[in-house]
């Protein structure tokens, strides 16, 4: 038996997947960091205060791992539903009521999308408390305000799709503050002056339409799953990046207090 | 107290129920730590600052971290369908009409503000004002630990945005909001019907000065009252800063930070200050002009 895991570690297969073995050394445990791809955006060592709940309370690694589980329940469930009026509500109560699991994997969608807005905002909070915007990692604090909007109009392109009563009143509510915008809505401060009517204005470029409809819908849904995720998912990048390049995680310098 | 009941446990509500109890607990423990770390000489976080390897400490959280966030997610799913209401009809409008939760701030704002302010103007300083913080807040302490005595103003000034002026009118869109917009006790129940006879009035007509002619026309005085008013009220910047420009935080800010920081910090003063006039004195606009109210 033993001999022949040895045999196995001593493959050439095995040697080219996995790079290093595992007694537990220090130089093995660097090695499990840098040489694997999922793990190496990770540092080496850092302090214990970066590992603590009470500090992080771990929010910005949950709101990831949020993005995560919405990435991979949204795919499962574009299999199940197509953009257009005449199909989308259909298509949710036949995932609803007729698909394996489809019920779960929507309500995993819904409710991992609601966290994901509360656990933004609280990580915010936390960043705040702590003071961790402060230099050198201002410009990383501009970049997590994009990624709360972003979260935010991930989750308001989604509210509409499954086309039902609450979906399309919900974006109606949200999307009729366009019609007032300063310049470039047909009902806002010098809106009219320049020309803007209601089939010419931001809000109508953002609705496909004048009113809420089917051109608005398949707007929001190509702006759901794949312009905004796209984008979010360069921040993030972003975001993770300036979180190494700024030294790594937060901390008090010297005794903690100049 | 049926009603009550209907609104905390609608599955769209339930993420505002956790949401209330979350603010509520990292608030009291940011303040906890924050003074606990004033009484110390040394930080909590100082005192943690021993360097320690990725693989097992931090992986082995993340893990932890990862299934008890599944754990819950799963049962929640299991528990509770997201909803599917009757299927889109452009016709028929449902009363209330409320936008996604996390946009109930805004729409609250809507009672007080025209929709150019409400909806446009406000939100987006917002996101300036929040890019903005890093870039004026001058004082250096208070960087990577938590603390209260250090950053005493911060704190409030964020807290007063955060939870009075956003979580707080979330929940009472959610839960105070019914039929009309108006105002209903969770507890009570929708009454579909209400009407409540408003005089609105505005703030030039308390002193006695109308806002329209006879004939309809714009009054001018009250036109340069509501100017006197407003500019009035954004000036209260400049005024501060003439009376206090020798102060050694004013010296730090320099001119620059600081107008950005008395323009951001009189735009957010001016919802609780609308929302004072409107409920307790009926006032709808501050300052009419042909081509905007404030
Ligand atoms: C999709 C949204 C976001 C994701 C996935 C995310 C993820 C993360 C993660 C994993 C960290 C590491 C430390 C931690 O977990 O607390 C972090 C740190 C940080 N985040 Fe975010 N974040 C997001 C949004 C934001 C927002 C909205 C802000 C603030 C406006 C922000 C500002 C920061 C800053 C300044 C740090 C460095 C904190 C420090 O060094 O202590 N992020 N982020």
């Amino acid at each position: 038996m033993l001999k022949l895991r040895d045999k196995i570690q001593q493959s050439e297969i095995w040697k080219s997947i996995f790079r290093h073995n595992y007694q537990d050394t220090n130089r093995n445990r660097a090695l499990q960091i840098v040489d694997n791809v999922f793990l190496h955006l990770h540092p080496v060592r850092i302090p214990r205060h970066a590992t603590n709940i009470g500090f992080t309370w771990g929010m910005g690694g949950i709101t990831f791992l949020l993005f995560l589980v919405l990435t991979i329940t949204g795919v499962i469930l574009m299999f199940y539903y197509r953009p257009a009026a005449e199909y989308a509500y259909d298509d949710m109560k036949y995932l609803m009521n007729d698909v394996a699991f489809g019920p779960l994997i929507r309500n995993m969608h819904r409710w991992a999308a609601h966290a994901m807005v509360i656990t933004v905002m609280l990580h915010m909070f936390r960043v705040f408390l702590t003071g961790s915007y402060k230099p050198p990692r201002q410009f990383n604090w501009g970049v997590g305000v994009i990624l709360l909007v972003l979260t935010l109009l991930l989750s308001f392109t989604g509210y509409l799709l499954p086309w039902d009563q609450l979906a399309i009143w919900a974006v109606t509510v949200g999307t009729n503050m366009a019609r007032a915008t300063p310049l470039l809505g047909h009902e806002g401060p010098f809106g009219p002056q320049l020309g803007m009517r209601i089939d010419n204005d931001v809000r109508f470029v953002l609705l496909g339409g004048t009113q809420v409809g089917p051109p608005t819908l398949l707007r929001f849904y190509v702006g759901h799953c794949i312009f905004l995720p796209l984008i979010a998912a360069v921040f993030m990048a972003v975001h993770f990046w300036r979180i190494r390049k700024d030294g790594g995680i937060s901390g008090p310098t010297g005794k903690g207090r100049e | 107290m049926q009603n009550i009941w209907l609104l905390v446990s609608k599955p769209d509500n339930i993420p505002i129920v956790g949401l209330l109890f979350l603010v509520i607990l990292y608030t009291w423990w940011g303040f906890h730590r924050g003074l606990k770390n004033d009484r110390q000489d040394l930080s909590e976080e100082a005192r943690l600052s021993e360097k320690i390897q990725v693989w097992p400490h931090l992986v082995r959280v993340e893990f932890l971290a990862t299934l008890f966030v599944m754990v819950i997610l799963v049962f929640w799913s299991f528990l509770i369908d997201a909803p599917l209401e009757e299927a889109a009809n452009p016709t028929l409008t449902p009363n209330p009409s409320k936008a996604p939760w996390y946009f109930l701030g805004l729409q609250e704002m809507l009672v007080y503000f025209d929709p150019w302010i409400a909806g446009v103007v406000l939100p987006t300083l917002i996101i300036v004002g929040l890019i903005a913080i890093p870039y004026i807040d001058v004082n250096e302490k208070g960087n990577g630990y938590y603390t209260y005595r250090e950053r005493k103003w911060a704190l409030w000034i964020y807290c007063l945005g955060f939870i009075v002026l956003w979580v707080s009118l979330i929940v009472l869109g959610t839960f105070w909001r019914g039929p009309g917009w108006y105002f209903f006790f969770p507890w009570e129940n929708w009454d579909t019907h209400r009407v409540v006879a408003l005089t609105n009035v505005d703030l030039s007509e308390l002193f006695g000065i109308p806002t329209k002619n006879p004939d309809t026309s714009l009054n001018p005085v009250a036109f340069i009252f509501g100017a006197v008013v407003v500019l009035g009220y954004f000036s209260l910047g400049l005024i501060y800063w003439l009376r206090k420009k020798n102060s050694e935080i004013l010296k730090k800010l320099g001119p620059v930070r600081y107008s950005v920081t008395a323009m951001l910090f009189l735009c957010m003063m001016s919802l609780p200050i609308k929302m004072v006039l409107r409920i307790a004195l009926n006032v709808k606009y501050v300052w009419v002009t042909p081509w905007f109210n404030i």
